[in-house]
This record gives structure tokens, sequence and C-alpha cells, in this order.
């Protein structure tokens, strides 16, 4: 493995909370193992700010909450020849899919309008701001997703396996104590 | 007060004038709400309150019946409640664009409450006036025929609060259309006939006497008049017309043979509940010769020793309900049902007739049993079958209309007689209900072995692409197959036969034969109640134009978990019309797969909506470009 | 009498009467189930307990065991439907385990990693459902509510109450409480009723009691759900 061209991973945070990013880290000392076979691409651990055409995988943490979500997410699926969705957030929506009950006209009347302490509020709009949606969505509704890791956040450990099955080319499993959905 | 308000006494007047009609029985709990509601216009809680006090059964046992069945309402619903009926034929005769007319006429939103609670306009499913279409029902009364001029008239009607009764007859006009008939239908049949062919055929006195002694026990097997009866109809060879094809011999022998326990009866059940979309044979049936259908209930129960007989009236046909009643009060007076029939001391049966309230699962037998017994209409695990634990865990059959019609013909001139009709593996005649692209639609009885291209000759099809036999959960007939055969042995039906030329669009069809089980699943089993939801949504998409491999191949997924996963028929079949057309009409999904890959369901520019009406922007990066082809 | 069938080759004795799936439970077998519980009458609405018998597929929990019968539960195709089923309630409700005070201790989700379930995979429904926080010591979450109905038995049967009761068809079915209001607090439940101890999900759960065990040493945290003796005992 180690003559072979290094993969590209690219890596990005949506509508998430960085914690699946942080988690990541927690592969701890096997990150080292782990630049043998891959190079990072675009990703919050490089600051690189466009995925490179050529990438093999892209790890997606967190859904999509807004138009920008949306243009990200299109790009990693442009760009990579693998999508991960990594944590429950990219998964089924987490925490901020929990608004989805509620209409988008609602939520923007109280946080900018109705809220006590607000004075002549009013709701941002700058074009620099991306619109939010009308509901949170999971990233496999919008592009096509190859390979799921779940957990809030996934345990090192649990990234670290499916990593490593799809290095050695097997359909990623996660035991008993590395498959959680919490 | 409001249109739909009334005060809480004399909601409870009427409650309680109802539920004493019922004998304050709560397995009549459906009967109670639906005619609460007639006199109500929808379940005011109160209702529910006197109910619960009337019946001593909970709340949550009323509210989990009311809510499972479409045409009750616990939240007001107008003075006028209109369903347009949405079957693929209605939609063939234009009932959309006519549905919007009403809307517009009236300043109503389909599928809403006008604002001054007057009106609702809604959709329901096929109401079997397809021969007559587009058909509605106003306040559970069928209308058909519709045009835009009658449309005008009801709107008006409706504005100026009219009262349904004071509507134009002729409005309420229901046409047999009997186009072709053979035995059932030019039955020269008198009523008791059959019953007292029946009765004679006991083969001595010494039996026939021993016979009396109990309509209930009857005799061995074989011997004497009910049991000479049971062999007249093995004889007979008749299956059952409701679509399995049962053997109706061995069913009414199982029951019979059923221990009875103390108390206990056994239940004959005519499955009047004909919601298979295109179906219609039996509201004619009904219409024509209601004694022959009743009587052959009666030489059933004759047969079998039963006491009890219940029609199961599909809601939509509430218009037949009074005539029907009448033709029993006549019977009951002619000694044809009742105590001690045509003289025959023991010989009791009657025959009460049970509503429906727009549930089309309640065609399943344990699911109609359960809906007769005041409950939602949630199909039994089985076995045990009816035939031993039935209406009330008593001994139950549980037969069509037209089963019962031709029952009563074979007791009258003999199995053999009827055997000698039809082919040698489906005796007998079938009543087809023929509806769409043809210049005859109505129905047509043949003796069974007909082809496909001989009815089609009849009623004046030309052009034919496509023959749905059976309705949605039976199969989709191509024209290469034009001469299969209606029988048990090739295509079997329950008498649907809907005619597509080659101007329609398969794939439509199959889509809305898809919301129709989406609709009707009764929602107990996970893969039926998510199953047929997730399907409606993929043929929306590939409809909506967001279609791609992906989306054909989780379609067939969905297919084979539907069939081997449902808890009924109703999941099992669910899937037969997408299967069927994309066997046999592949190009119209192909066509509909506009998209090389994966592709969202909705349309992302719409998700900004909120965003863009609340923010006021319009700029470029207000909006997602989306492949999507649009609505949804 | 005692007869035996197989499962998945394995010789599974039975008594007339009993199912297939209390068969292979007290043979030690798990079989994945949600709607099944040993105390209550079968219901067979979940239908992950779905088994081919003789090559037929028939839920476990209502088909009787018959002398031998060749049963076929643990294949791949078999659990590929059964994840199918469990997406399938994934998305047809709102389940945010990180949020649930069940998670570790919930049914739906150990039987969804004993199933593999990677992702929901279906589009998510994303239903507007309600929150009953009106009883003092129990609240009710009805977003995560699969219809097992063993609420409603329990409450009917044991009970004797009918608490809990569904309605409406279809994709519209949904649990309702035995009070005008439609509120908890107005029916006679307590928490001692057996309705209280029953839910296999998040949906009925004691106040003030939330993520009392920490991760790690919930139930099915320590074990899989097919090594739990009882699986059906998760709170």
């Amino acid at each position: 493995m180690t003559d072979k061209k290094k993969l590209k991973v690219a890596t990005t945070s949506l509508a998430g909370c960085f914690g699946c990013h942080m988690s990541f880290l927690d592969i701890d000392e096997r990150l080292f193992t782990l630049l043998e076979h891959i190079e990072f691409d675009r990703s919050p651990l490089t600051d690189i700010k466009t995925c490179s055409p050529d990438c093999d995988i892209g790890i997606i943490e967190g859904g999509l909450c807004n138009a920008e979500n949306v243009h990200v997410l299109r790009e990693f699926r442009k760009n990579c020849k693998i999508l991960i969705a990594m944590g429950a957030c990219a998964i089924n929506g987490g925490l901020p899919a929990q608004r989805n009950h509620l209409p988008l006209t609602t939520i923007l009347e109280e946080v900018y309008h109705t809220s006590p302490g607000l004075a002549n509020g009013m709701i941002p709009n700058d074009p620099e701001l991306p619109l939010p949606l009308n509901q949170v969505h999971p990233i496999h509704e919008v592009v096509k997703i190859d390979y799921f890791i779940p957990g809030c956040p996934p345990s090192g450990d649990a990234i670290w396996k499916v990593l490593t099955d799809l290095l050695a080319g097997k359909e990623p499993t996660l035991e008993h104590g590395l498959m959680h959905y919490d | 007060m409001g249109l739909n308000e009334m005060h809480a006494e004399a909601i409870a007047g009427v409650v309680d004038r109802v539920i004493n009609r019922y004998r304050r029985d709560p397995t009549c709990m459906l009967q109670i709400l639906r005619e609460v509601q007639e006199a109500c216009d929808w379940i005011p809680p109160e209702a529910i309150d006197r109910m619960q006090a009337m019946l001593g059964v909970p709340r949550t046992k009323i509210e989990g019946v009311a809510g499972f069945y479409s045409f009750i309402y616990t939240e007001p619903r107008g003075k006028y409640r209109v369903l347009f009926s949405d079957n693929i034929t209605d939609r063939m005769q234009g009932n959309r664009a006519l549905m919007e007319r009403l809307c517009n006429n009236l300043w109503v939103e389909r599928g809403k409450v006008s604002e001054d609670g007057l009106v609702s306009v809604g959709k329901t499913a096929c109401t079997g006036l397809c021969d007559q279409g587009p058909g509605m029902l106003v306040n559970n009364y069928a209308i058909a025929g519709l045009s835009a001029q009658r449309i005008d008239e009801i709107a008006e009607l409706i504005r100026n609060k009219v009262p349904l009764a004071e509507w134009p007859p002729a409005y309420f006009k229901i046409e047999d259309n009997i186009r072709r008939a053979d035995i059932l239908l030019n039955a020269d049949f008198k009523p008791g006939e059959a019953l007292l062919a029946a009765r004679a055929r006991a083969p001595s006195d010494g039996l026939n006497s021993s016979n009396m002694r109990s309509w209930r026990e009857g005799l061995p097997s074989g011997i004497g008049g009910p049991g000479a009866t049971l062999d007249e109809i093995k004889r007979a060879n008749l299956r059952g017309r409701g679509g399995a094809g049962f053997t109706t011999g061995l069913k009414w022998e199982a029951c019979r043979n059923a221990q009875l326990k103390a108390g206990h009866q056994r239940i004959v059940v005519c499955n009047a509940d004909e919601g298979e979309p295109g179906t219609f044979k039996d509201r004619v049936l009904l219409s024509k010769c209601p004694d022959l259908v009743f009587e052959g209930m009666t030489v059933a129960a004759y047969a079998i020793g039963a006491t009890r007989g219940f029609v199961y009236l599909r809601g939509e046909y509430r218009y037949l309900l009074d005539h029907l009643n009448a033709v029993l009060a006549n019977r009951r007076r002619e000694n044809l049902l009742g105590k001690d029939i045509c003289g025959l001391p023991g010989a009791d049966f009657d025959i009460e007739i049970h509503v429906g309230a727009g549930a089309y699962v309640c065609g399943e037998e344990s699911a109609l049993i359960e809906s007769l017994e005041g409950k939602r209409g949630t199909p039994r695990n089985r076995p045990p079958f009816p035939v031993t634990n039935g209406y009330l865990d008593q001994p139950t059959i549980v037969n069509n209309v037209e089963t019962f019609a031709a029952a009563a013909l074979i007791a009258l001139k003999g199995g053999e007689w009827y055997a000698g009709i039809g082919t040698k593996h489906s005796a007998g005649t079938k009543i087809i209900s023929v509806s769409g692209d043809c210049a005859r639609p109505g129905i047509y009885e043949y003796p069974f072995g007909v082809s496909i291209r001989q009815v089609l000759e009849d009623c004046g099809a030309t052009d034919t692409q496509a023959v749905q036999v059976s309705g949605p959960s039976g199969i989709c007939v191509a024209e290469n197959e034009f001469d299969r055969i209606i029988g048990f042995e090739d295509i079997p039906t329950a008498g649907a036969f809907t005619i597509f030329n080659k101007t329609r669009d398969m794939f439509e069809v199959a889509r809305n034969y898809v919301h129709f089980f989406q609709h009707e699943s009764c929602g107990f089993c996970t893969p039926c109640r998510v199953g047929t939801s997730l399907l409606k949504n993929l043929m929306d998409k590939l409809h909506y134009g967001s279609g791609s491999p992906y989306d054909f191949a989780e379609i067939e997924k969905l297919n084979n978990l539907l069939q081997s996963m449902s808890h009924c028929g109703l999941g099992h079949t669910a899937c037969n019309p997408v299967l069927d057309t994309i066997a046999k009409f592949r190009p119209a999904y192909d066509k509909r797969m506009m998209q090389q890959d994966f592709t969202p369901a909705f349309d992302l520019d719409r998700e900004l909506s909120a965003a863009r009406q609340m923010t006021g922007r319009d700029d470029a990066a207000a909006h997602l470009a989306t492949e999507h082809g649009g609505q949804s | 009498m005692s007869h035996t069938f197989t499962l998945d080759g394995k010789v599974i004795p039975f008594v007339d009467g009993q199912t297939i799936i209390q068969a292979a439970s007290a043979a030690g077998v798990f079989i994945p189930h949600l709607c099944y519980h040993p105390e209550f009458k079968p219901h067979g609405s979940c239908k992950l307990c779905t088994v081919k018998v003789n090559g037929r597929h028939t839920a476990s929990c209502t088909m009787r065991a018959a002398p031998g019968m060749v049963v076929e539960s643990e294949t791949e195709e078999i659990n590929a439907e059964r994840r199918a089923l469990t997406q399938m309630l994934f998305v047809e409700g709102n389940h945010f385990c990180p949020s649930c005070e069940k998670s570790g201790n919930c049914q739906l989700q150990a039987t969804a990693y004993h199933l593999g379930m990677m992702s929901p995979h279906y589009d998510h429904f994303f239903p507007n459902r309600a929150v009953d926080a009106s009883h003092p010591e129990v609240l009710l979450d009805f977003n995560r509510c699969i219809l097992c109905s063993l609420c409603v038995r329990a409450s009917r049967d044991v009970d004797g109450k009918n608490v809990f009761g569904l309605s409406g068809r279809g994709i519209k079915t949904h649990l309702i409480v035995n009070a005008k209001s439609g509120q908890l607090a107005d029916t006679d439940f307590t928490l001692d009723d057996k309705a209280a101890q029953v839910c296999p999900v998040g949906v009925i759960l004691k106040k003030r009691r939330g993520f009392a065990v920490p991760i790690g040493e919930r139930k099915f945290d320590k074990a899989p759900i097919s090594e739990t003796a009882d699986t059906t005992e998760g709170r």
C-alpha cells in the first residue's frame, strides 16, 4: 500500500457542530498511520477552501440548513469519488432538524421580531448571507451518499474502523460498541 | 352560533335516539357514528361524551373507530361535504377540472372547509360510478354524470343553502347500464322460490322431519335439506366472486362443521363493500335484484345452520340503503326472513345492513368482520379463520354479493345445471363492470371463458392499449394478451374491467393506483403503512421529473418488500399496478427517468421560498439551481 | 406434546400452541421484534420478527410452531428486509437519538444496531407530532411512537384502564389518550400502570429521570439486544 499514490480526502462541516471533526482527531496516533495512506485536501484541518477535482473520499459532517450548505455538498459530490456522511446531523438532520415541525416563517418571526428584548428587529437580508432552507435535510436526500458513519459524534474508533475497512476494500461495518446513534 | 354548532343538549338527544335504536350495542359503533353524523354533520366532542356514557366504552375506542374511517369526521367539514370520486376513470372524464370549477365557484380551497363553515370540497376513492362518471358524493349521497353545467347548478344550490333532500332528484339517479345479461341478471326469479327448492331437496319425509328439529344443527353432511343444498353448491363448482375465488362449498361446509360454543350462532355475511376501483357490479346487483342476493344469503343460512346475517354495504352506496331495507321488510312480511321461514319450525334467520364509511380495507373479510363488530377495520391475524372464529368469535361465512346471487340460482336450478355453464374450471357466469375508453361502458354478464378481446368488441372499445382487470390489485393486460380469458384458470377477476386506449399514459394510471393504496392502507403493519407512502413519493418523484435509475431501483426494492412483509392482501397487491406496468409498458417509465444521476425528490429552490419571502431577497444567491421538474 | 422444528438448522423444541418466536426464545434463540412482548397477546404489526417458514414469509410472533417446520431467520435476505422495516420506522417518526432519554435502552435503536443499520436510507417524513407534558410524573413524546400498541394492550388488558388507543388510518395512524382534552393529565394513568413500563421506545417517559444512567452503562451499551435475556425490558 505504501508505494501507492495517497488517497485525497476532503472534509467539511455543514450544519454541524464540528464535534465529528473533533472526534476524527480522536483517532489520535493512528492519524500518522492514516497519513501514510491519505492526504487531506479541502478540510478545516488544512484550511484549503475548495476541493481538488480528483478527491477520492469526501467526509461530510452536518446536515443541510441553508443554501451555502447545498453548494458545498454539491461541490463535494462533484469532486469526490466516494462521499461519506459522518455523524447524526449528516445522516438524519440531527439537532438542527428538530426545527422541522415549525414553519421557517414562524421561526424567523420569533427570532428577529417577537422575541422579548428585540427592538426594531429586522430579518437580515444581506446578499452575503446564505438563506435558510424551509426544512433541514439529511445530506442523502440531496446527493448520493456512499457510506455512513452514525454517532453523535461517532467515536474516533468508529471513524477509524470505517476508513480502514474502506482502505482495505471492504464494506464498512460497525460491531456492537462502535455502532451507536448518540 | 355557527353552522356546525349545535347545543350539547340537542347533540345528546340525537345520540340517545341513535344509540337506543341500536339497543345500546357497542358493536354497532360505526353505525351509531354514521347516523349521529347524518344528524350533526360531524361527530362533535359532546357526541363522544354522550356515547361514552351511554355505551360504557372508553373514549379511546370511540375516537379510534371514528378516526379510522374516511367518511367520519371529528372536525367540522361543513353542512355540505362534497367528495369528488378520484378513480383513474374519473380523471379521464375530467374530474379535476370540475373540482377546480366548484372550488372557484364556492371560493373554497380544495380539502379545506369554506370560511363560513358551509362547505368542504375534497376527493375520495372510486365511488363505483365509473360507467357514468365523473361521480361525486354529497353528504355520502352519490351523484353521477357530472358536467360543468351541473357543477354550476350544485354550487348555486349550496350557496343558497338548499337542503340536499330538495335538490333535483335527477341528480341522484344512478343508471344500471346493463348491456349484456345472462343467468343472473336475466333471472326469472320469484322471491322464496330458491328456498322452497332447497327445502324440497330433502330425500324423504322421515329425514325431513328430523331436519325440522333444528335449523341450527341441520343434519349430518350430505343428507336432508341443508346437506343436500350444500351438496348442490359443491356440485355447482361455485367459487367466490370477490376475486380470491375460494370454493364456496368448502367454505360453507367448514363453517357448518365448526363447533358452536354455548350461546353462539353461525353468521352469514354478504360483502357488499365493493371498493376495488373500477368495480360496480354489486351496486347493480343490489339495485336490480336484491331479492336474489338476500335469498342466496338465506339459502346459505339454511345450508350451514346460520341464524344471523349481515350485509356490509359500502358507504358510497348509502343511497341504496332505504330501498334495501324495504326489500328486507317485505321479505319478513312474506315469511322469507324471521322466524320459521317458509313454515319450517326453527328456521330462523334475519339480515341487517351495516353501512361502511370509506375504508377499502374493509373489503378484506377479517377487516370487514372487525368493522361489523364496531371496531377499526384492521385485518386480523389468521389462523383462526372466520369460518370457525368470525363475527364476535362465532363461525362466519363472508361471501361476495354475486356469490350469493349465484347460490340462490343454484338452490333453485341445481348444481349440475350451473356447472354446465362457463368452463371446466370456472363454472357459471361472471358480471363484469366495464369502464374507461369504450363506447358502451356498463355491466356485462358473460359465461366464464370470455376473452378480453370479446369484451372489448362488445363494449365498442377501439385502439385499446391496456385493460386493468380486477382493479389495481388485479392485473394489467396488454394488447398481445387480449386473447386471454376471464376465468380462474387464466385471469380471475372481482369484476373490474377498466379500458385504456393508446392516448393514455400507463405510468399515470399506475401512479393513480399507488395513491389509492397509500390512502387506503390501514396503517397496521410497518411495510404497508410506510411502504405505500414511500412508493407514492417515488412515483410522484418520477412524475415531477426528478426520477433517475436510482429511484427505479428503489421502486423495485419496495415492491419486493411490500409483497414479502405485508400483513394482508392490500400490501401484497399494492405494487401490482407498478410491477405490471413496468413489465409491459416500460417506455412509459423510461420517459419519466429524466435524470441520469440521483436527484432530490423536492425542489431545492422552493426550499428557499420562505426565506426569500421573509427577507424580500430575490438576488442570484437567493436561489438554488435545481434539476427538479417543478411542483411537489 | 413436545415436538421440534428447525430454525436456521438448529433443532428447536416446542409444545402445542407455542408460536415460533416463543419456542425460539425459550431455546435461547433471538428473533428481532418490536411489537411482540411475551406477556401480551401477539399483535403481528411491526413485522420485524418475520421469518421464512418452508420458504414463505410469515410473522413468527403469530405463527404457531408445527412439527418439522423449516424456519429461516438470520439470513442476509431476511435481515436486509428487517433492516428496511427499521429504516421505515426511523423516517416515519422523529427519532433524534442524541436528545432522547431512552437512547441506550431503546429497543428500536438496539434492533437497528443488531441489523447493522448505518443510515435511515429513505427520505425523512419529519411529521409534526406533539409532546404531552401535562402529567405530573410522565412525559409523552409522540415523535418517537412506532405504533406497536404495547401501551394500548397493557392499559386495556392489564391495567383495565384503556388510557391509550390508536386513531387515524394508514400513515396518519397515531396514538391517542383517553381524555376529551387529549391530555394524559386528564386520564387516570399512573406511574404504576403496566402501560408505563412497556414502551419499547422513548414515548412514555418518567419525568425527572432523563439520562440517569451514564453512556457506556446503559442496557444496550453493555450487551447487544440479541444477547440480552429479556429483550423487551429496556427501562
